[in-house]
């Protein structure tokens, strides 16, 4: 199916299923330990050997020699993977750094070889053996000291830099300006379940499972880096335990797995450790961002700029932080600029709302400044900049873009009205206490999805799609989507996922997961009900699905019934036309905070949060309220606590376990409230739907920032905002 | 994590007498610091003695009107003593202020004040570090240095002792009593347990090699207000970036020490005397001697504000 025109009525309208806050399908399961992740699928493979990789010690140089001898030898250990004697392997499409290093070494800890043992603890102290010569070389490790050796660099969706009308010259007339130059540091995923892989080999054919948001790619990567064809290759992924973009990728625990069940001759399982996820794998690259605001007295912007610039591994994509400011406010004049240069730390791409993210951690920390200078209230500042036309292609509308609504409803809802705008004047007992917002924003991509449906004869429906559940509630949505369009109950559904074996769909990444697979199932039930319309000789469009019976005219057939003894199967792929280019997509939202800081330490903890989500059709607003809350809890990581201290001597994240990498505990998340506008986006799909598990995450840096100046009147432009910054300046405890 | 063997000790003068016999033994008891440490192998023990079963797992008063804390009491436990809480405040608080409940019903007294610093570099075997591998070098000096040592560090470790217990059991002085590998009983004062880390940052106590330690007691009760203050940014599970323990008596006089920014408790008598005078002459006294490195220099300030936040809650 194509959707190129506008959604009209459809059968998901009904909002019977969809819409309705069903309990997440998979949560028995998963809190009574029964849901299977891929390091304990011994209902596969009842004893499988054990991984473990050991990583280079050095960032950047090469491998002089290796001494597997004392490991070799060592008690249970069955086969030693290196590039020595991996064969040949390519990189996938995907990665940067090769996933088995030597003898170059592009990263920190990135694999350098795999222990394959008996047991998890053999494979530990046999990996502890392996001896290895280092030749160091120089590498480039501190973003800041190599920024203006930066190269242009495109970023999602656009060029390295854009340009409207004349922004030098705009800004150098402006009466009120703003030149401020922020930071945002390297992030972790920091996931609960680690990456883990269990191989096995049939002949020439491999079966992986895994924990893998995007199974599509993964198992194309995986064909592409051993050298095999990509219909020879399965991965099974049906549990995640979460991933925030560090799982849309193969990783080495997967290609390491491969090879180390094909050494050892039987199925291997490999997880990677803790301290080494860090530094293995990727992360959120650190970013510098000078943004210039310029802007007529009465509030007006008429020049707006931004540029970013990050680091990265030769080969690798820049963090997009100035994708919003492009989008987001009016002004004439208008500039983006993105620059990456090398550095030799680890891989850095997608984590959660990539781009967005850091990017908006930035600009709405400047707008709220921009405001103070203009002596406005910022929500006025920015209903005065509101805009329902890409500001760069004014031709382009949004095609829905309800931000006023947001921060209209939220202020009222967090008694806005009753903030002091002048900073720290507020006391209650020990802390200083403030209030602030942001805007949210990030864009509402579609990919091309496809499912399989088959209907039984007891009435079943059961859906296949490779489509993921990283823990969003994806098996749910798609449960709802499927007994909404064939008029059956939800326990008449069921859903499976993750396995290659199924058709492909969307994938769980940048937002688009919940309404792209959904209306891939949407697609298949569609083809579904044309099958058994014809089969009883009814006209598929009058055909009406309900309570598990097919109607039409005054003729009523039980689904079980027009299943018949084989059953009927359809399925089908949406694609999307080019509505995304047409019309502006994206998401909404506004971030209200208070904030308490102490004020004889500067400790800051967050005392209120509420953030208001224009986001299509809420297709369970259950899922979505939990999408939407822990992406505030990260939001609040990133602004208080998060960030990967760079050893720029060595070339490495210090801070490589969850002792160190801080991130938020029940302690530092008081209440949250979430609402969602009542709105659908019939621009976006069938379903009407839009993401919302990134817009969460969206402004609220930026929101706590504000927060804290208003409680304190320190400005801190440097993530993440500790207590050291705010120490020295703030006003005197009364 | 190396191979080992291991042997539960029954009495605790067999278990002193065990480790002498044995080369590269260890002691195991909450296993909450050592288990990790040895996954890492940063700790490599041929042999585990298991102490948890000696029957030193109970808090009873001294002649003195004292507390006598056995070694094996649990974190949780000792937190929620009647007695604790009402004489020696100071301590109930610190033990909760620190790691989280599931670790607080493992760690022991004992185990608490042997746990290892928890500088990054220590816990990262490719990296040089004195303390795990004596004559290596230190890779947190020049390097990321936020939590580590404002006071007392040497040019081999600027480390910090990671645990809050101590730092109220050292405002309390408390008295540090052991066993030795020939049966002998030893009582080691809190102020001489923990070691600066000096040309030798891998000697961390007074410890003999395989000496035990049975109990902590706490002296007869002094009074006062006592209050353990823990900075941190995070608002639970974390390390102190400062802590503050005080016992504040009416007349305005007390003792204070600092967690947060030495290879040990950190106390000088002699700043007590500026009490009356407050945060800052104490602080001033205190830490006179700081050489923090570019990371961490707010401590010093901090330390201040934070000693200043835990005077006027005494007063108040
Ligand atoms: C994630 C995490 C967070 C933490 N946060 C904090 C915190 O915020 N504040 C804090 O203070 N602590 C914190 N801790 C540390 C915790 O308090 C210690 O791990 C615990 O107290 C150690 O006690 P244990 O009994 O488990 O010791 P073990 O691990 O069993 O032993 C530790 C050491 O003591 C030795 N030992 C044990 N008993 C004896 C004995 N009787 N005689 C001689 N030697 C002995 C062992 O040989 C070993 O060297 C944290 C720990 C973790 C893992
Ligand atoms: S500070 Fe001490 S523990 Fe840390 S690296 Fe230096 S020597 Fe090792």
């Amino acid at each position: 199916m194509k959707f190129e025109t506008p959604a009209t009525t459809n059968p998901i309208d009904q909002l019977k299923i969809i819409g309705k806050p069903a309990d997440r399908i998979d949560g028995p399961f998963k809190t009574t330990g029964t849901a299977p992740y891929a390091y304990e699928r011994h209902d596969n493979i009842a004893n499988p050997a054990c991984g473990y990789v050991v990583g280079s010690a050095i960032a950047k140089g090469r491998i002089a020699s290796m001494d597997l001898t004392a490991a070799k030898t060592a008690s249970g250990v069955l086969a030693i993977v290196t590039a020595d004697n991996a064969g040949k392997l390519a990189k996938g499409n995907f990665n940067f750094a090769t996933l088995l290093g030597g003898p170059e070494i592009e990263h920190y800890h990135q694999a350098i070889a795999l222990v394959v043992a008996e047991t998890f603890e053999q494979a530990r102290a046999a990996a502890q053996l392996v001896r290895v010569d280092y030749v160091k070389a120089d590498g480039a490790f501190d973003l800041a000291a190599v920024k203006d050796s930066g190269k242009p660099a495109r970023i999602t969706g656009g060029p390295a830099d854009t340009a409207v009308g004349d922004f030098a010259g705009a800004f150098a007339a402006a009466p009120v300006q703003l030149d401020a130059t922020y930071t945002t540091p390297d992030h972790a995923h920091a996931m609960m379940e680690p990456h883990a892989s269990m191989a096995a080999w049939d002949g020439d054919k491999l079966i992986v499972w895994t924990s893998n948001q995007m199974i599509d790619w993964s198992v194309g990567d995986l064909a592409k880096t051993l050298g095999m064809p990509k219909d020879k290759v399965r991965l099974i992924s049906p549990f995640i335990g979460g991933g925030f973009g560090g799982k849309l990728w193969v990783r080495a625990d997967a290609m390491l797995a491969a090879l180390g069940a094909r050494a050892a001759g039987r199925p291997v399982k490999v997880a990677l450790t803790r301290p080494m996820m860090f530094n293995n794998t990727v992360h959120r690259p650190a970013t510098i961002q000078r943004i210039r605001i310029g802007a007529t007295r009465d509030g007006k912007i008429t020049a707006i700029g931004h540029e970013g610039w990050s680091g990265n591994l030769p080969g690798g994509k820049p963090e997009a932080a100035v994708q919003a400011t492009r989008l987001l406010y009016a002004g004439a004049n208008r500039m983006t600029a993105t620059r990456l240069a090398v550095l030799d730390l680890p891989e850095g791409n997608a984590m959660r709302a990539p781009g967005e993210a850091p990017g908006m951690m930035a600009l709405e920390i400047a707008i709220d400044e921009m405001a103070e200078k203009l002596g406005l209230d910022p929500i006025e500042f920015r209903i005065l900049n509101d805009t329902q036309v890409d500001p760069e292609k004014p031709e382009r509308a949004f095609s829905h873009r309800p931000l006023i609504a947001c921060m209209g409803l939220g202020a009222n809802r967090f008694d806005w009205s009753k903030r002091n705008p002048r900073p720290g004047q507020v006391r209650d007992g020990r802390s200083l206490v403030g209030i602030g917002m942001a805007a949210a924003f990030r864009n509402n991509p579609v990919m091309k999805s496809g499912a399989r449906v088959r209907l039984d004869n007891r009435g079943v429906v059961v859906v296949e799609t490779d489509m993921t559940d990283i823990g969003t509630g994806t098996y749910t949505i798609i449960a709802q989507t499927a007994a909404e369009m064939m008029g059956l109950p939800l326990d008449k559904i069921i859903v499976r996922l993750g396995d290659s074996a199924f058709p492909v769909s969307a994938g769980s990444g940048g937002q688009w997961g919940a309404n792209s697979s959904t209306s891939g199932v949407y697609a298949a039930c569609v083809k579904l009900r044309e099958a058994v319309a014809q089969k009883l000789g009814f006209n598929s469009t009058e055909a009406d699905f309900a309570d598990g019976q097919v109607r039409s005219g005054n003729r009523s057939v039980p689904l079980a019934q027009a299943a018949g003894e084989n059953g009927i199967v359809a399925e089908d792929v949406m694609e999307f036309g080019d509505l995304g280019k047409k019309y502006q997509q994206s998401t909404f939202g506004a971030h209200f905070v208070e904030v308490g800081v102490d004020a004889a330490t500067a400790e800051i903890r967050v005392r209120r949060m509420l953030a208001v989500c224009a986001a299509g059709r809420i297709l369970n607003p259950k899922s979505a309220r939990s999408q939407v809350i822990g992406a505030m809890t990260m939001g609040a990581g990133a602004a208080l606590m998060e960030e990967l201290t760079v050893d720029k001597r060595a070339g490495f994240f210090v801070n490589h376990d969850l002792a160190g990498y801080e991130v938020p505990v029940h302690a530092d998340i008081p209440h949250q409230d979430v609402i969602f506008l009542d709105e659908t986006d019939p621009m976006s799909s069938p379903m009407k739907a839009k993401g919302v598990g990134e817009l969460g995450i969206c402004g609220v840096g930026a929101a706590i920032a504000n927060a804290i100046y208003n409680a304190t009147g320190v400005r801190v432009r440097d993530y993440p905002i500790t207590l050291d910054k705010l120490l020295a300046r703030l006003p005197e405890v009364a | 994590m190396r191979s080992f063997t291991y042997e539960r000790a029954n009495s605790p003068a067999e278990a002193a007498a065990a480790a002498a016999r044995k080369q590269g033994a260890k002691f195991i008891a909450g296993g909450t610091n050592l288990l990790d440490l040895m996954k890492l192998e940063i700790e490599t023990p041929a042999h585990l003695i298991d102490v948890n079963r000696l029957g030193l797992d109970k808090i009873e008063p001294t002649a003195d009107g004292g507390l006598r804390v056995g070694a094996l009491v649990r974190n949780t436990d000792l937190a929620a003593d009647e007695r604790v809480r009402r004489d020696y405040g100071v301590l109930s608080r610190a033990l909760l202020a620190g790691a989280s409940g599931q670790l607080r019903n493992k760690a022991t007294t004992a185990g608490n004040l042997l746990q290892r610093t928890r500088c990054p570099y220590f816990y990262d075997t490719n990296q040089p570090c004195n303390k795990r591998q004596p004559g290596s070098g230190c890779a947190a000096i020049g390097g990321v240095s936020r939590q580590h040592a404002v006071i007392g560090a040497s040019e081999a470790c600027i480390a910090t002792h990671p645990s809050d217990m101590a730092v109220a059991m050292r405002a309390l002085d408390a008295t540090v009593e052991t066993i030795q590998a020939d049966g002998a009983a030893r009582k080691i004062p809190i102020a001489e347990f923990h070691r600066l880390p000096g040309s030798t940052p891998e000697v961390e106590t007074s410890l003999a090699p395989g000496e035990l330690i049975t109990a902590v007691t706490l002296p007869k009760p002094v009074g006062g207000k006592q209050i353990y203050r823990k900075v941190r940014d995070r608002a639970s599970y974390a390390f102190a970036l400062v802590s503050v323990a005080a016992i504040v008596q009416r007349d305005g006089s007390g003792r204070v020490a600092l967690g947060g920014v030495a290879h040990k408790p950190w106390r000088v008598e002699a700043a007590e005397a500026e009490l009356p005078r407050g945060a800052k002459a104490v602080t001033a006294r205190l830490l006179a001697d700081a050489k923090p490195t570019h990371e961490n220099a707010f401590k010093l300030l901090l330390a201040e504000r934070t000693l200043g936040a835990v005077l006027a809650e005494a007063r108040g």
